[in-house]
């Protein structure tokens, strides 16, 4: 068995038969990420445990217990998931200290499955980002061209999984920070429906789109994490109760009959030629394979990246104010307290901690709550999102899964949007609407541009209905003829 | 100094301190006691990724508080998010209620100085307290222990018209929160703070006089202080053309005044928005039915039915519903005595300064009230007599024992034999032939009186006194 590239099947098989021990996976796993990290800075912490951790592992099951479904599979953890007992910063200074005392239910679900942790993974600053700049610990360069973005903000998941320094890895996503890095470095990344994954112990950035999921080389390793992951959370009360498909078994790549909606706002407008190509020859090959293309309208769409913006930069400018440097993360140096007045206090502290981005949008979404702003901004945002679900949940009356592109391009090069906001949100013009909407969305690798770099197309099920995009993305990944592919960086 | 010609407007927020075992969001424990700091989790302080989970307890005692002050209890109602940076403010926000509170639109009715008062409830709404900080010379200390308390924050109409209306106001709702066992209603450990807002304006005016409010006074005595004073002293600012500022002000007991604490900022933007972290609570009707059938009867209606049904007077009835134990102690003994005067008059006097002294609640009373009951009963079936049963009061209360027992153990029983006392009166007669003389020459007048003690002496108390009296009367007939 090649390690490297063993699925997460393979390797727990291995390792709860003993044919393999998980701590020789977790020792070859270190290797490479101590090999291809100064490379591409996909790590900020590696967890010095790894393979103590795995050797625990092997005990147990020396002792004749049954591990679970994901036994002795490396993963790297991106930095919004608080791990228990190492560095959990958000990606950013004014947590560069901070160890939280607890475990995500994401990671502790993890661990319970039998996964090993190998380390926490870079990211955009408190993942508010489209290229992973922003981060505190600099940026992630893309395996495939370490000239260009692994995108953002999951940046660092994207860039150690393509460049397997992990088997598999955990992202966060907000308006499109799974499905566009995976994107852009030949990942499947899936968002799963809101309140599929709980999210406890998740730095928050904007709570009512944040979403948990896997970024994983394949369909199926995608669909066993996902079953690990999901599911009620007494900590998290928008939790489901739904009980959890068993979607690695339910996978099917017979798409025959299935009705595959093309949304009509996503089909015009500037998209690159490769992007264009690789979705014109998904659409071909589905078509062949028996699916049924049907043309849906959601107009709201148009609207999705302002209502996004507004509804994220409102919810992150109250989820960070904690960050205070009163009882944890980093606190100005000020020499005597007592001649410091209070806001100077607050002013020094989260002026020098956070990054220019994340005060951008503190200071966006403190605008839009202003009394005189609230009714314009916030509640006007909320009400245009409603309107785009239900707008969502009217198509998918006519369809099973949307595809569509997950960006306009490919992965771009490392500076080149940085100093243009702007350009930088209208990157995630495919990818908000999804959150916005609280619906499944996933991406999955199927083509590949003029220069090397990977592009996927994006999936979007109705609520709870991952199942359908899984298996939509099953059988473009059996029909795929890029997969295998290497990045350079490997 | 004069205040004819003007009036003063008052509206009270009293904030309610939930009594649940754990704290609103989290399973932390809300222990008074607690070592500093020791009732906290990464929830309570906010840590990264942590979220609010609602105690259904917390919601369980609001909506029987709203039923109680007559408030309609919304079917869906939103938690929202109040932002503003202070130190013991763990999350930069208090989770809080805005435009939908669980209470809204209810009113209590009280008497005061016999004059019957309704104060409209405007809301009530949950929300988490804040830690405590301590300012300390060139340091803070901050404990999170009081974090995630949860509260209930009642707020009045601008209803209130006098100092002392304020403080009955308090005293209802204090009492309401202690008769529905939702708040141990504690003012000195902080389990109801008051904040009063008030403002003086001639009579006659439409508009309000500038408030101002003052923050956390700790006895409803001092309330009632408090805002006389303040009553007092923006009345003399106005008279003097000064112009009163909107401010808070905190309550100095020992100087017996107001004083600054600092001015209110323009109206501080507090940004809510919904939490998106917390479902609407939902409140169905079946369960609003099913707390308004829980509901105990409430002090007002009950003083108003011992009243009406007992006859007692309205004093009375007032005093003994004011806590729950003390009326439910009356109830049950005056169903055995089937004397609810005396029953009223034993609890009021006797049990009470007996519980002061003791410090002890009614409740760990070591006289049960059938026993009480049992001991009215026999005063008034003749078997002991009213002096005796205070010998008897005292040994019930030393010993716990049962009326009858201790007068079975003791020889207490009333002589109402007439044979008996007689004999005993002969005694005393003969013991004190000089004395006979005088009354029955008229030397010296009202030496009845001198007889009756002495054979009540002689029997010990037991001879019943009536008919020590009525034998007496016959035998120094002149």
């Amino acid at each position: 068995m090649d390690l490297t590239l063993a699925s997460f099947s393979e390797i727990a098989e291995a390792v709860q038969s003993k044919k393999v021990s998980a701590k020789e996976i977790a020792t070859h796993f270190h290797a490479r990420i101590e090999k291809l990290n100064p490379k591409l800075n996909a790590f900020t912490f590696i967890n010095g445990n790894a393979v103590h951790d795995a050797e625990a592992l092997d005990k147990r099951i020396a002792q004749g217990e049954n591990i679970g479904p994901l036994a002795g599979v490396p993963f790297g953890i991106k930095e919004m998931l608080c791990t228990k007992g190492l560095p959990t910063t958000a990606g950013s200074k004014i947590l560069q200290n901070f160890v939280p005392p607890y475990d995500s239910t994401v990671v502790a679900r993890l661990k319970k499955s039998g996964v090993v942790v190998m380390g926490k993974l870079n990211q955009d600053e408190f993942a508010m980002g489209s290229s992973n700049e922003t981060s505190f610990f600099g940026s992630v360069k893309n395996p495939w061209n370490t000239d260009c973005v692994p995108g953002g903000s999951s940046g660092g998941s994207a860039a150690a999984q393509a460049a397997r320094m992990v088997a598999g890895t955990i992202g966060t996503d907000t308006g499109g920070s799974i499905r566009q890095p995976a994107n852009f470095c030949g990942l499947v990344g899936v968002k799963p429906t809101y309140g599929r994954v709980s999210r406890y112990g998740i730095i928050a950035y904007a709570s009512s789109l944040d979403q948990a999921g896997p970024m994983v080389s394949s369909v199926k390793d995608a669909a066993l994490t996902m079953e690990a992951i999901c599911g009620f959370d007494e900590h998290d009360v928008t939790t489901t109760q739904r009980k959890v498909p068993a979607w690695s078994k339910n996978l099917s790549a017979n798409v025959k009959g299935m009705r595959i909606g093309l949304m009509k706002e996503y089909m015009k407008g500037s998209i690159n030629s490769d992007v264009q190509a690789t979705v014109d020859k998904a659409i071909d090959t589905l078509k062949k394979m028996g699916a049924e293309f049907v043309e849906v309208s959601v107009p709201m769409t148009e609207f999705a990246v302002p209502v996004y913006y507004l509804v994220a930069a409102s919810e992150a400018s109250s989820n960070l104010a904690r960050y205070d440097g009163v009882k944890y993360g980093y606190r100005a140096e000020m020499g005597n307290l007592s001649a410091v007045d209070l806001e100077d206090f607050y002013g020094k502290t989260r002026g020098e901690g956070f990054g220019k981005e994340v005060k951008r949008r503190i200071m966006l979404g403190t605008y839009c709550l202003s009394s005189g702003y609230y009714d314009a901004y916030y509640n006007k945002a909320g009400q245009v999102r409603r309107m785009l679900m239900n707008q969502y949940l009217e198509a998918f009356k006519s369809c099973d899964v949307v595809l569509s592109p997950v960006t306009t391009s490919p992965a771009f090069k490392i500076g080149e949007r940085v100093y243009d906001p702007l350009t930088m949100y209208l990157n995630d013009i495919y990818t908000t609407s999804t959150n916005l909407a609280g619906l499944p969305g996933m991406s999955v690798p199927f083509g590949m541009s003029q220069e090397g770099l990977p592009i996927g197309v994006q999936l979007t099920a109705t609520h709870f209905e991952e199942q359908h995009m899984l298996n939509v993305a099953y059988a473009l990944e059996g029909a795929s003829d890029v997969k295998g592919a290497k990045p350079h960086v490997f | 100094m004069s205040s004819s010609g003007y009036e003063a407007v008052i509206g009270i927020e009293i904030h309610v301190q939930l009594s649940t075992k754990s704290k609103i969001f989290c399973a932390d424990p809300t222990t008074f006691d607690a070592a500093d700091n020791q009732n906290t989790s990464p929830v309570s302080v906010g840590m990264p990724g942590t979220l609010p989970v609602i105690n259904k307890k917390a919601i369980e005692y609001s909506i029987k508080t709203g039923l109680a002050l007559g408030c309609t209890i919304r079917e869906k109602s939103i938690f929202a998010r109040k932002n503003y940076f202070y130190p013991d403010l763990p999350k930069g926000y208090q989770i809080s209620q805005y435009d939908k509170p669980i209470c809204e639109n209810g009113s209590v009715t009280f008497k005061v100085n016999g004059v019957e008062k309704t104060v409209s409830i405007t809301r009530a709404h949950m929300e988490e307290d804040a830690g405590k900080s301590t300012h300390s010379g060139d340091y803070t200390l901050i404990n999170y222990n009081r974090a995630g308390i949860p509260l209930l924050e009642v707020v009045s109409g601008p209803d209130i018209r006098s100092a002392a209306e304020a403080a009955e106001y308090g005293r209802t709702i204090r009492n309401i929160v202690r008769y529905l066992d939702v708040c141990d209603g504690n003012l000195e450990e902080g389990s109801l703070r008051c904040d009063c807002n008030v403002s003086v304006r001639k009579i006659g005016a439409e508009k309000f006089g500038t408030k101002v409010e003052i923050k956390n006074v700790n006895s409803f005595r001092f309330v009632e202080k408090a805002i006389e004073y303040e009553i007092d002293r923006q009345i003399d600012a106005v008279e003097r053309g000064e112009k009163i500022i909107q401010e808070t002000r905190l309550w100095d007991p020992d100087k017996n005044r107001t004083f600054s604490m600092r001015a209110k900022e323009d109206a501080q933007d507090y940004r809510y928005f919904p939490d998106p972290d917390l479902l609407p609570i939902v409140v169905s009707k079946e369960m609003i039915n099913r707390f308004m059938a829980d509901l105990p009867e409430l002090p007002i209606p009950r003083a108003k039915r011992f009243q009406a049904e007992h006859g007692l007077p309205e004093y009375d009835a007032q005093v003994l519903t004011g806590e729950k134990d003390v009326a439910d102690y009356y109830e049950e003994a005056a169903k055995e005595s089937k004397n609810y005067k005396a029953t009223s008059n034993w609890i009021m006097t006797e049990l009470i300064r007996e519980l002061n002294d003791a410090k002890k609640e009614i409740k760990d009373s070591p006289i049960k009230p059938q026993q009480l009951g049992k001991m009215i009963s026999l005063i008034d079936n003749g078997t002991i007599s009213g002096k005796i049963a205070k010998t008897v009061f005292s040994e019930m209360w030393q010993s716990g024992k049962d009326p009858e027992t201790i007068i079975k153990e003791k020889g207490l029983v009333q002589i109402t034999d007439s044979s008996a006392i007689e004999k005993i009166i002969d005694e005393v007669l003969a013991a004190n032939p000089q004395v006979v003389e005088d009354h029955k020459s008229g030397k010296k007048k009202n030496l009845l009186g001198f007889f009756v003690g002495a054979v009540m002496k002689a029997s010990k108390g037991q001879a019943n006194p009536d008919i020590v009296n009525k034998i007496l009367q016959e035998k120094l007939k002149v």
